[in-house]
């Protein structure tokens, strides 16, 4: 065994050892020439979407609501800043946590003086970011399909912002709302071309859990609450 | 729950009595059960062809499993150049040791763990416990089984055997909160002293879902954000995944993440499904210095050189066919005394953990195919079982059984000799009062738990033989009453 990779010569002699005798296919599927099925099919298979925009927003707009995602549209970014503004007068917020980015800087100088901001980029305080009462982000996409939102660790404020203060308010513009899983890692692949951030994660609905009795609660680690404000 | 010193089988012979005879415990699973049968199946009918999506995830696995060395070996070079580390790991031995000196060398102080199973097949926790490194669960329902000193009932919800008042009165034994019967305050309770962890903690341990192998990448999906923050927050993210969970392409996470939430929960997805490709890269503000991934063998193999059982290996421990299986709603979880209960347990523990201990398992079924059916990757899981019972008869024949068997062909092979036996059945059946329950009892296995039938007086041959005779009597006296049917 080898300290670094362990016994990798042995584990990969075994499954080619395992190997030399070929399984029955047993679920002859769609296939490309001679590999798996291609992703373009998953999409006639998978819940539909519909392909006009409007069709789009109406699902992630119902699909919010089973979520229990709180969805607003939004006119501009004035507007949106209304909505942080009221949102944490409902729930007395003192600090809120949110990081750099042309979408969010516009928000940041509309919100009132009386809100501490915690901004994450240069590093930040476990202590002082858990104690946060929101954490505003961007995001890379709005997936209507699963009423999912994409966040990644390099885009929209690290690996911790969007998931550990108990409020996650989400700032996205229209166009980023793509139909399906299948656009979004296209859609992914395109922008990264290879060298994609070190997280990527869809975050459907604020943290739930089912483990006591499968009776749904929210907030079980990450946010009870997720908004999502919807610029045009 | 494993006891020491019993043979497996005696085990679960008692485990599955005692739960089987528990009313309320089964009361409360089937109601958990009833609510995720309903969430499924309208999930379920959103897809436009569930079953085009299954053949497919099928053959996507299909191509993962039979090509597992190069893929493993893709991920390897992806995930390798983006900083993080690899560790192949054999047994679990290797793959405990290497946590335990990861852990040493870098002074960790606080581990917190989101759910694995592979954690508690290589019994992760008490090694570390016994080389003095604390280990939190995070995931709720792992959580209340630590706290409770107990395994995991059902790998996907840990914890559903539970009331709440159970659950409260734990709590209020061991942190010493106050009781109360409202799931949402147990859960806040939970929530209060694990965020301490987190941020504690200098290790994250993780399990993981998917490897993907295009581009390096381990994917995890969870409900609760623990598993977000267990491998954001701390220094270190060690994820302990087995060698088959491998998918080629990132993208063919966009069938498989459906379905798992599907088949699993009843959701159209997860709440967080995060793929995971290295370290903090440069740029990024935050996440763990390194990362390690263990690809874990520990007998899997093994069940990759069967190719007849390989596609046993396609499972992606979605739990579906423990939620359908009669027998599981039965005995429950614990009974099984496995890491991997219900039917896909059975299939794959005589292959991780010796046939000859495991196989009393494959029997542990009505063979209704309610597990094949509902799999979201096709598994052919109950026959699986009749092929380990076969396997099992073929390693070690049983001779009484056998015999039995040759004297029962002998038999029906001698018509004359089977008419005799048939006479004397219904005195065998008189006689068998006396003995019957006794040690004396010839078919005692049979009688300890049923009712034996009883031999009629008159055998269907002889009933056969006069209907026919009464039959030709009508014919031939001219109605046509018999002719028609
Ligand atoms: S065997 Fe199929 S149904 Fe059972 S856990 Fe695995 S994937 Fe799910």
């Amino acid at each position: 065994m080898n300290a670094n990779s362990g016994d990798r010569n042995a584990v990969l002699g075994r499954i080619r050892e395992a190997l030399r005798e070929e399984a029955p296919l047993k679920h002859p599927a769609e296939r490309s020439a001679g590999g798996a099925p291609t992703t373009a099919h998953f999409r006639e298979w998978l819940p539909p979407v519909g392909s006009r925009i409007d069709e789009r927003l109406e699902l992630f707009t119902r699909l919010s609501q089973t979520l229990r995602s709180e969805l607003t549209l939004c006119e501009n970014i004035a507007a949106a800043a209304a909505a942080v503004t009221e949102l944490a007068a409902q729930e007395n917020w003192k600090t809120i946590a949110l990081h750099k980015s042309d979408l969010l800087d516009g928000l940041r100088c509309l919100l009132p003086a009386s809100l501490n901001l915690l901004t994450v980029d240069e590093g930040y305080d476990k202590d002082a970011l858990e104690a946060c009462d929101a954490g505003i982000t961007q995001c890379e996409l709005l997936v209507a399909q699963t009423g999912s939102v994409c966040v990644t660790s390099s885009n929209d404020g690290g690996r911790v912002l969007s998931v550990l203060p108990p409020h996650h308010i989400v700032v996205a513009r229209r166009s980023q709302l793509v139909s399906d899983l299948t656009e979004a890692y296209a859609s992914l692949a395109s922008k990264y071309r290879g060298t994609y951030p070190s997280m990527i994660s869809f975050i459907t609905g604020p943290s739930r859990t089912g483990d006591i009795e499968r009776i749904l609660v929210l907030g079980a680690h990450g946010p009870k609450r997720l908004s999502i404000l919807l610029l045009p | 729950m494993t006891t020491l010193a019993e043979p497996p089988r005696h085990q679960f012979q008692l485990d599955a009595n005692r739960t089987a005879a528990d009313g309320d415990r089964r009361a409360a699973v089937r109601k958990a059960l009833h609510n995720y049968s309903s969430a499924r199946d309208k999930t379920g009918a959103t897809f436009n062809d569930w079953k085009s999506a299954r053949n497919a995830a099928s053959a996507i696995k299909h191509e993962a499993v039979n090509h597992l060395d190069r893929y493993l070996e893709e991920f390897e070079s992806k995930f390798t150049a983006r900083g993080g580390k690899v560790f192949w790991a054999s047994d679990s031995k290797q793959a405990r040791d290497y946590i335990i000196d990861l852990a040493k060398r870098k002074s960790v102080r606080a581990i917190v763990k989101s759910k694995a199973m592979t954690g508690e097949e290589i019994h992760l926790n008490q090694a570390l416990l016994e080389e003095g490194f604390g280990v939190v669960e995070s995931d709720l329902g792992e959580y209340i089984q630590q706290l409770k000193g107990e395994a995991p009932y059902h790998f996907v919800f840990p914890c559903m055997h539970l009331r709440r008042d159970e659950i409260s009165d734990l709590f209020h034994k061991e942190l010493g909160t106050a009781k109360t019967d409202s799931p949402e305050e147990l859960t806040m309770i939970a929530r209060r002293v694990l965020r301490r962890a987190y941020i504690d903690a200098d290790m994250g341990i993780s399990g993981g879902n998917f490897i993907v192998a295009e581009t390096g990448m381990i994917s995890i999906t969870e409900n609760e954000g623990n598993a977000r923050l267990t491998v954001g927050l701390p220094k270190i993210h060690v994820a302990l995944i087995g060698i088959e969970k491998v998918v080629p392409r990132l993208a063919d996470l966009a069938l498989f993440l459906p379905m798992l939430a599907t088949a699993g929960t009843g959701q159209h997805m997860t709440g967080y499904n995060s793929m995971y490709g290295g370290p903090r890269q440069p740029g990024e503000l935050d996440g763990p210095e390194e990362f390690h991934v263990i690809l874990l063998d520990n007998h899997r193999t093994r069940l990759l050189a069967d190719p007849e059982q390989r596609d046993a290996l396609h499972c992606i421990r979605c739990g579906a066919c423990l939620n359908v299986c009669p027998i599981f709603k039965n005995i429950g979880g614990h009974a099984y005394g496995t890491t991997y209960q219900g039917p896909i347990g059975s299939v794959i523990t005589p292959h991780f953990r010796g046939l000859e201990d495991w196989k009393h398992l494959s029997g542990a079924s009505s063979l209704c195919g309610a597990c094949t059916e509902t799999c979201p990757v096709g598994i052919d899981i109950h026959h699986h079982l009749l092929h380990n019972r076969r396997n099992a008869a073929a390693q070690k024949p049983a001779k009484g059984e056998q015999l039995l068997w040759k004297a029962f062909a002998f038999l029906m092979q001698r018509p004359a000799l089977y008419r005799l036996a048939s006479r004397f059945a219904p005195l065998g059946s008189l006689l068998h009062p006396l003995v019957s329950g006794s040690p004396l009892d010839p078919v005692r296995s049979w009688t300890s738990t049923r009712e034996f039938p009883h031999a009629p007086m008159r055998s269907f041959r002889d009933q056969f033989r006069e209907h026919q005779a009464a039959k030709k009597g009508v014919a031939s006296s001219g109605t046509q009453q018999g002719a028609k049917r």
